[in-house]
């Protein structure tokens, strides 16, 4: 059990993992995902009926993030990406992970998220996916022993 | 026509469980979070459940049903509530899209469980498999026969 500190919120990438997600909240810090994001949408009366998870005004917020001639989908995305890169204290990135493999949108926000991450300079845990037991191992030691030596510094 | 539909459960969280256990069946889950749920709706699926309330119900139920099995339940937050007329199949029509990265990880899981397990014993961290210490930059190539396998699945 996670020992007695400030909660962090720990950006994970993909942003929909379930292991990131449980692992993070496991060791007792809180993950900011994806489902945060379209949760905060749906639940938000507006003039769409239902309230939509993405809309035509998410490409105009992701400029805030992204230059104007970054494709569509790629500000689409940082919509959803961006609010929690923001507020996020620390980061867990899978690398080369096979599921966020797509189209170019997809693999340009993912480059770009790693790169707004690095540019925060908040902590970041880089690792990859396991691939049998001694690898799972290490990854959640890995994942542990970065989440248990966070200073959160809250202002 | 369009459907007027308001924002559903405003205010709630929505939870997913995960078991991948020989030992634990999401009948099993559902049983033990029943024993504590006030406010809470509990939806059982295939692969576990659905929690959605009142995030402090929540995670009362959650903490409640993790001790079943620890090691073999994961958790993570849900954008959309249960019964979501834009993401439920009953309203669709055929199957729900989504749960491709659910579908990858439940093959992964199983090591996650086994280092969870080991993390978590009181075995000292060096008899433990190190921490690599970091990733390769580069983008490793794709495996051959990886792509054999992908082009076989896509052939019908």
């Amino acid at each position: 059990m996670p020992r007695c500190h400030n909660v962090a919120k720990v950006f994970i990438y993909p942003a929909t993992s379930l292991i990131l997600s449980d692992l993070v909240a496991r060791f007792g810090h809180k993950p900011l995902g994806t489902a945060l994001s379209i949760r905060e949408r749906i639940q938000t009366a507006g003039l769409d009926s239902p309230p939509l998870q993405m809309t035509p005004d998410d490409a105009k917020r992701g400029l805030r993030w992204a230059a104007v001639e970054v494709p569509s989908g790629v500000r689409g995305r940082m919509s959803l990406f961006g609010p929690l890169i923001d507020e996020a204290e620390a980061a867990v990135i899978v690398k080369h992970a096979d599921f966020a493999f797509g189209c170019m949108g997809c693999a340009r926000t993912d480059e770009l998220v790693e790169f707004l991450i690095k540019q925060k300079k908040v902590p970041t845990l880089e690792v990859e996916y396991p691939s049998d037991e001694e690898t799972g191992i290490a990854f959640v030691r890995n994942i542990k022993e970065f989440l248990q030596n966070l200073e959160v510094s809250h202002e | 026509m369009k459907q007027k539909i308001p924002p559903l459960y405003q205010g709630t969280v929505t939870k997913y469980v995960f078991v991948e256990s020989y030992k634990t069946t999401p009948d099993d889950l559902t049983s033990r979070a029943y024993e504590v749920s006030e406010k809470v709706m509990i939806k059982e699926t295939c692969f576990g459940l659905q929690i959605t309330g009142e995030e402090s119900e929540v995670e009362r139920a959650i903490a409640h049903i993790r001790e079943v099995d620890p090691s073999h339940i994961f958790v993570k937050d849900r954008g959309f509530p249960p019964g979501d007329p834009r993401r439920c199949r009953a309203n669709l029509g055929g199957a729900r899209p989504g749960y491709f990265g659910h579908e990858f990880e439940m093959g992964v899981v199983k090591w996650i469980s086994r280092g969870i397990e080991e993390v978590s014993s009181s075995k000292p961290d060096s008899s433990l498999p190190a921490p690599s210490p970091s990733t390769p930059e580069e983008t490793p190539f794709l495996d051959l026969q990886k792509l054999k396998q992908i082009i076989d699945a896509e052939v019908p």
